[in-house]
């Protein structure tokens, strides 16, 4: 009876970690501040590079800091009671404490600067971001994902000049793999290794 | 005898079937939970700390740190200055070319813009949604200050603009210091500072205003 008890639970523990909950894919996250990225990225058309301004050059992209956020609310909306938690953090200095939305377990080793330099448009991994009214996971993250992208990237790759553009869309199947296979030659993409287990758990 | 043997058998197919139930179980809620090294003492950029009574894993830097390798002394570079006065050239470091100036509209476009707008006149998305307007950069006093200015408004700030020192860095705040002059040039620009190629390209346009002329200038992080 035990056993049965225990495999019931282990079934149901399996199937959470599998289950879209478990993944917390398409889940928007509670943000101590409703942050909108339509709002900012569609609306009034910013670059993701003005608030996550690491990612070109470091392997995290960056959370913006409050003192980013007072570039523009210093002027625009300053009264709404919705933005206390900024002016709070601006005051006194202590930051404001995003809930994550992505995490990698602390085994595997990510980088942003290196994707972005060889054409993974952010939209490829995070979805359409432009259109989030809460920020949540479009994938999954699982090492099955990675590997997908990592087994055939010219499935994959877009022009550099591409790769912020949230509204670009690859073309056809078979042109897109006659351009990733074009590009991989010419940003030299050494596509043989990257399914070595030690590129991702070093 | 051979009963009892029966029963001892089914015995074990029962003790083997609960093992495995137990041993499927443990794997299931192993593999369903990861208190393990999921989380581990190795701390990510901007995780939560407990170690610090802040709770924040990095450090601020200590007042008067001076930076390894950058002591910053040369005020030409870091502040835009020649003996206290703006600069009117480059630094020696910045070397003027097609690729520093495509630079500086690449990150004029994603730091400027949005107040600035493409074209420099102070009516950027952000002034529409509220913002202050800041002045155009081709009125006459903006046009006549030196280039050493326009790094020190970046690294400083002016007024209700804010500084953009921490995230624009002293090569790229040059870059877009030099594409501020070309766009300056570029709205009170007279025919005789093209290149006669791209003259002869305008002059055709101006006869086929159906055709969109070749805009290379234009920015490629367009959304
Ligand atoms: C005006 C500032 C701003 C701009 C512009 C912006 N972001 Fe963000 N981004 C934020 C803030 C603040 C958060 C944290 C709150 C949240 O998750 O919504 C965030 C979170 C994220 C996250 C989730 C991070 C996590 O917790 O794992 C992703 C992914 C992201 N942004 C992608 C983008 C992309 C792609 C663009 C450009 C299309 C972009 N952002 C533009 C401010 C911005
Ligand atoms: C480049 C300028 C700019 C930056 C930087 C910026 N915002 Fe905004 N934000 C705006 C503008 C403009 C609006 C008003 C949008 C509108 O009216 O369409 C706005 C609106 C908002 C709103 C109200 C949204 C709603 O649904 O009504 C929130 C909340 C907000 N911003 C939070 C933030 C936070 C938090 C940050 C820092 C991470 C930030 N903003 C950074 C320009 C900016
Ligand atoms: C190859 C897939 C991939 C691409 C391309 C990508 N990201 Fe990410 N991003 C991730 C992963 C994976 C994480 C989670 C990292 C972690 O938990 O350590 C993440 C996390 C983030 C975060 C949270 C902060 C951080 O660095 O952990 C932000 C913000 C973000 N991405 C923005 C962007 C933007 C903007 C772009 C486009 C310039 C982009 N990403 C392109 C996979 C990607
Ligand atoms: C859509 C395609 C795509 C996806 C999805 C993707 N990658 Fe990559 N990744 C690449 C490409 C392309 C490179 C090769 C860069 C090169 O060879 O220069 C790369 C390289 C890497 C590297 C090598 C970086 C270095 O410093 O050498 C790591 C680590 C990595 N990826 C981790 C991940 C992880 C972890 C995930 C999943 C969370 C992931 N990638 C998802 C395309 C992808
Ligand atoms: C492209 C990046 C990448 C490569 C290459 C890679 N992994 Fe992973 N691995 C991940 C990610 C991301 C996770 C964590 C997310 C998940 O899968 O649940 C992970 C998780 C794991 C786990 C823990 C699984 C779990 O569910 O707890 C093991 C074990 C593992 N990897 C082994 C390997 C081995 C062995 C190889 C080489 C054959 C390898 N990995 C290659 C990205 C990678
Ligand atoms: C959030 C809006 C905003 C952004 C983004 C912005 N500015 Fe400004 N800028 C202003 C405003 C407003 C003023 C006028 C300030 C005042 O008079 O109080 C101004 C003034 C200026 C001036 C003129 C100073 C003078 O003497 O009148 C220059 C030059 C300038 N900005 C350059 C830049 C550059 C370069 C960038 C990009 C790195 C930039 N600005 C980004 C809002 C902005």
């Amino acid at each position: 009876m035990i056993p049965l008890g225990l495999l019931l639970v282990a079934g149901v523990s399996s199937g959470i970690y599998l289950s879209p909950e478990g993944s917390q894919v398409d889940i928007a996250r509670q943000q101590p501040v409703p942050f909108s990225h339509q709002r900012h990225v569609q609306g009034n058309g910013i670059d993701c590079r003005y608030c996550h301004s690491t990612v070109e050059t470091s392997s995290f992209a960056g959370i913006p800091a409050t003192e980013t956020c007072m570039t523009c609310h210093s002027q625009v909306l300053t009264d709404q009671p919705m933005f206390d938690p900024v002016h709070e953090s601006w005051r006194t200095g202590e930051p404001i404490a995003w809930t994550r939305v992505h995490d990698l377990p602390d085994f595997v080793y990510f980088n942003h600067s290196v994707h972005v330099a060889q054409g993974v448009g952010c939209s490829t991994c995070h979805g359409r971001v432009d259109e989030m009214k809460l920020t949540h996971k479009e994938h999954t993250l699982r090492m099955g994902w990675c590997l997908k992208c990592h087994t055939n990237p010219e499935k994959f790759i877009r022009p550099r000049d591409q790769v912020f553009n949230m509204e670009y869309e690859a073309p056809g199947r078979k042109e897109q793999h006659a351009l990733g296979s074009r590009l991989i030659e010419e940003y030299n993409i050494k596509v043989g290794q990257l399914q070595n287990c030690s590129i991702c758990h070093r | 005898m051979i009963r009892r043997n029966r029963l001892n058998a089914t015995r074990r197919t029962v003790q083997q079937a609960t093992r495995l139930a137990a041993g499927l179980a443990l794997v299931g809620i192993l593999g369903g939970c990861h208190w393990d090294m999921w989380d581990d003492a190795r701390l990510k950029p901007y995780e939560k700390s407990d170690f610090f009574a802040d709770g924040l894993s990095s450090r601020m830097v200590v007042p008067g740190t001076v930076p390894y390798l950058e002591s910053r002394v040369d005020d030409h570079y870091y502040a835009g200055k020649i003996d206290g006065e703006f600069a009117k050239i480059l630094p020696a470091q910045i070397e003027l070319n097609g690729g520093l100036l495509k630079r500086g509209q690449d990150r004029f476009m994603v730091f400027c813009s949005p107040c600035h707008d493409a074209q420099g006149t102070g009516n950027g998305m952000v002034v529409q949604r509220g913002f202050p307007a800041p002045p155009s950069y081709h009125i006459d006093r903006l046009r006549e200050v030196p280039i050493g200015y326009f790094y020190d408004v970046m690294t400083n700030g002016f007024g209700r603009m804010y500084s953009y020192a921490t995230r624009i860095d002293p090569q790229d705040r040059w870059a877009i210091a030099s594409y501020l002059r070309v766009l300056q040039l570029s709205q009170n620009a007279t025919p005789d500072v093209l290149p006669a190629d791209q003259l002869e390209a305008i002059k055709e346009h101006a006869h086929n205003p159906q055709e969109p002329a070749e805009d290379e200038g234009q920015t490629t992080n367009e959304h």
